[in-house]
C-alpha cells in the first residue's frame, strides 16, 4: 500500500493526492466493514455457543463447572442419577428385603412344622467334646450380638418408616432412630473385628472338599433323615463362614464408605456403596436367620456347642462323624494334649 | 396458592456471588455450610455460563422420599421444608438430591454429621414464624413477612428469579422473546418435570 500511494505521489498533483486519499481510506474502510456487517444477523446469540444443560447431562449426566468457594463438592450443580437411587431406596430394595426376611421366616416356619426338630437320634451319652474353645465362643458372640444391633437398626433405616413411624410416632421414632444410627455406627467396629478374626480363625475347617459333595447330594441331615458325615464343619457351616466373611466384608467396606462420606467416593460412589451395603444386608439377614433356627431350635444339641462349648459325643458322631474321629485319633496319638482333642467324660 | 420455584437466568448471571453472601448473611448460615452457590461452566472457554443452584424445591422431591424418620414436609407454597428436631443426619437425603443441596455441619466425622441444613427458600421451619427458635435453627422466614428469598431479591442483574413459577417463567420468557435467546431454566427438568419453552 505505501508503494502505490509513493508512486501516485509522484505523478500527480497535490489536490488530486487528497481526493484519491481520500477515496482509497473509504474504499479501505467498507471494504473491512462490509464482511463484518455480512456475518452478523439482526440479532446477536450468544447461546449458540454456550453450554446447553440438556447436551451436559447427556454427556456424563452430571453437570460441574468452577466455584469460588472452599467446598469443590459443590461445583456439581446438577446430578439425575440420585433419583434412580431414590427407586432402588423405595421401591427395589423393600422388595429385596421384604422377600428375602419374610420368605426366609415363612420358609423356616413351614420346615419346622414340615421336619420338626433335628433330634439327638442316640439320646445324651452323658459324654462331653469340646467343639468350641472360649476364645472362638467370645468372638462368635461378640460378632452375633453386633449383627444382631446392626440388622435392626439397618432394618430401621429401610423398613421403620412405613412399618413403626405409623405406631410410635414421628418425635419417638426420630430419637429411636438417631440412637439406632448411633449404634449401627459404632458397633461396625467390633462387627468388623469379629468378622477378620472368624474368617482367620476357622479359615482352616471352611475350605470346601469332596466331603461336602457328598455331604450335600445326601441332603445333608437336613431333609431326610440320612447323616452324612462331616469334618469340624459341613457343607452348610462352610456356606455360613463364607457369607459371613464375604457378606461381612462386602457390608463393612461399603459401610465405612458410607461413614466416611467423600474418602475415596462422591456422591455417586456412595449411592453404588449403599445400593451393595443394604442388598447385601438384606441377604446375609435371610443367611443369618437360617444359621439362627438350626443353631437354636433347629436342631437338639446344637446351641450348647456355641453357648458352653462342648457337645454330646453322640452328637458328634451324628453330625461331624470325621471330626469326631479325627479328635479322638490325635487324643490317642498324644495322651497328654488336655485341649480340645480331648474327650472326657462330664462331669 | 402459589408454586414457589427458583429460575437461574445463566445468560444473565455474572458470577458476582451477591446471592450466596446474602444467604448466609441473612440467616447466619454457619461456617462450611452454603446453602447457595454459583457454578461457572466450561469457565474461561467460549460459552462460558455461570448457575447460581440452592434447593430447586421440587415437585415430588426426592430428599423427602428417600428420608427414613420423613422430616421433610412441603408448604402449601410448594417450598420443600424439613424438621431439625426429626432429622437424624444420616445422608440419605444427600444421596438423593440431584442439586447437591443437603449440606452437614460435620461431613466426614464418623457418622455423627449433625442435622441436615438446606435452603428454605427463605421460609423458616417448623417452628413458629419468626421466633427465636425457627431463627436459629432455620434462618429468617421472609416469605411469612410477605417478602421473597433475599438471594433472588439482592440479584444485582435479575439473573435468580424467586417467587411463583408461573410468573417467574413469565418473565424468563418476554426476556427470552425480547433479546431473542436464551439457555432455558437450569435445573427445572430435573426437579419439576417440566422447562419453559424458549
Amino acid at each position: 500500500m505505501p508503494g502505490i500511494l509513493a508512486r501516485l505521489l509522484t505523478q500527480v498533483s497535490a489536490n488530486k493526492v487528497r481526493l484519491i486519499v481520500g477515496a482509497l481510506a473509504l474504499t479501505f474502510i467498507v471494504a473491512m466493514a462490509s464482511p463484518v456487517s455480512a456475518q452478523q444477523p439482526n440479532s446477536v446469540n450468544p447461546t449458540a455457543s454456550s453450554v446447553n444443560e440438556q447436551k451436559l447431562l447427556q454427556e456424563l449426566n452430571k453437570i460441574q463447572g468452577r466455584g469460588t468457594i472452599p467446598d469443590t463438592k459443590s461445583y456439581v450443580i446438577e446430578q439425575p442419577v440420585g433419583l434412580e437411587w431414590r427407586h432402588w431406596h423405595e421401591v427395589t430394595l423393600r422388595w429385596i428385603g421384604g422377600i428375602a426376611v419374610l420368605g426366609m421366616l415363612s420358609l423356616l416356619v413351614v420346615f419346622y412344622l414340615v421336619r420338626g426338630q433335628v433330634k439327638l437320634e442316640a439320646g445324651p451319652s452323658g459324654r462331653k467334646i469340646v467343639r468350641f474353645n472360649q476364645f472362638e465362643r467370645t468372638v462368635h458372640w461378640m460378632t452375633a450380638s453386633c449383627f444382631i444391633v446392626l440388622a435392626l437398626s439397618g432394618l430401621n433405616i429401610t423398613f421403620g418408616r412405613p412399618l413403626l413411624l405409623p405406631i410410635i410416632g414421628a418425635s419417638a421414632f426420630s430419637t429411636w432412630s438417631e440412637l439406632a444410627k448411633y449404634a449401627h455406627n459404632f458397633l461396625s467396629f467390633p462387627f468388623t473385628i469379629g468378622v477378620v478374626l472368624i474368617f482367620l480363625m476357622w479359615i482352616g475347617g471352611n475350605i470346601p472338599n469332596r466331603t461336602d459333595v457328598e455331604w450335600v447330594k445326601r441332603g445333608g441331615g437336613i431333609i431326610g433323615k440320612d447323616h452324612p458325615p462331616a469334618g469340624h464343619f459341613n457343607a452348610g457351616q462352610k456356606m455360613i463362614y463364607w457369607i459371613v466373611v464375604l457378606g461381612g466384608g462386602l457390608a463393612s467396606v461399603t459401610g465405612y464408605l458410607l461413614l466416611f462420606p467423600f474418602y475415596g467416593t462422591g456422591i455417586g460412589g456412595m449411592q453404588t456403596a449403599e445400593v451393595i451395603h443394604a442388598g447385601v444386608a438384606m441377604l446375609f439377614i435371610a443367611a443369618m436367620m437360617g444359621h439362627i433356627y438350626i443353631g437354636s431350635i433347629g436342631m437338639e444339641g446344637a446351641f450348647e456347642a456355641m453357648a458352653e462349648g462342648t457337645v454330646d459325643i453322640n452328637w458328634a458322631k451324628q453330625h461331624h462323624k470325621l471330626w469326631l474321629e479325627e479328635e479322638v485319633t490325635q487324643a490317642a496319638n498324644d495322651p497328654k494334649s488336655q485341649g480340645r482333642a480331648a474327650a472326657r467324660p462330664a462331669e | 396458592m402459589a408454586r414457589m420455584k427458583f429460575l437461574c437466568d445463566a445468560d444473565r448471571c455474572i458470577e458476582c456471588n451477591a446471592c450466596v453472601t446474602a444467604c448466609k448473611n441473612e440467616h447466619e448460615v454457619p461456617w462450611g455450610i452454603n446453602r447457595r452457590r454459583v457454578v461457572t461452566l466450561n469457565d474461561g472457554k467460549p460459552g462460558e455460563r455461570s448457575v447460581s443452584m440452592a434447593c430447586m424445591h421440587c415437585t415430588d422431591a426426592p430428599c423427602a422420599a428417600v428420608c427414613p424418620v420423613d422430616a421433610f414436609y412441603t408448604t402449601v407454597d410448594a417450598v420443600v421444608l424439613h424438621s431439625k428436631d426429626i432429622c437424624i443426619g444420616c445422608g440419605y437425603c444427600f444421596y438423593a438430591c440431584p442439586f447437591g443441596a443437603p449440606q452437614y455441619p460435620k461431613v466426614g466425622n464418623f457418622g455423627s454429621r449433625g442435622k441436615m441444613d438446606k435452603c428454605t427458600f427463605c421460609a423458616g421451619g417448623p417452628e413458629a414464624d419468626n421466633s427465636k427458635e425457627e431463627y436459629e435453627k432455620y434462618g429468617a422466614n421472609r416469605l411469612s413477612e410477605g417478602k421473597l428469598p433475599l438471594c433472588a431479591e439482592m440479584c444485582s442483574t435479575k439473573s435468580l428469579l424467586a417467587g411463583d413459577g408461573d410468573v417467574i417463567a413469565q418473565i424468563y420468557k418476554a426476556r427470552v422473546t425480547k433479546r431473542g435467546y436464551g439457555s432455558g431454566a437450569w435445573g427445572w427438568q430435573t426437579a419439576y418435570r417440566e422447562t419453559i419453552a424458549t
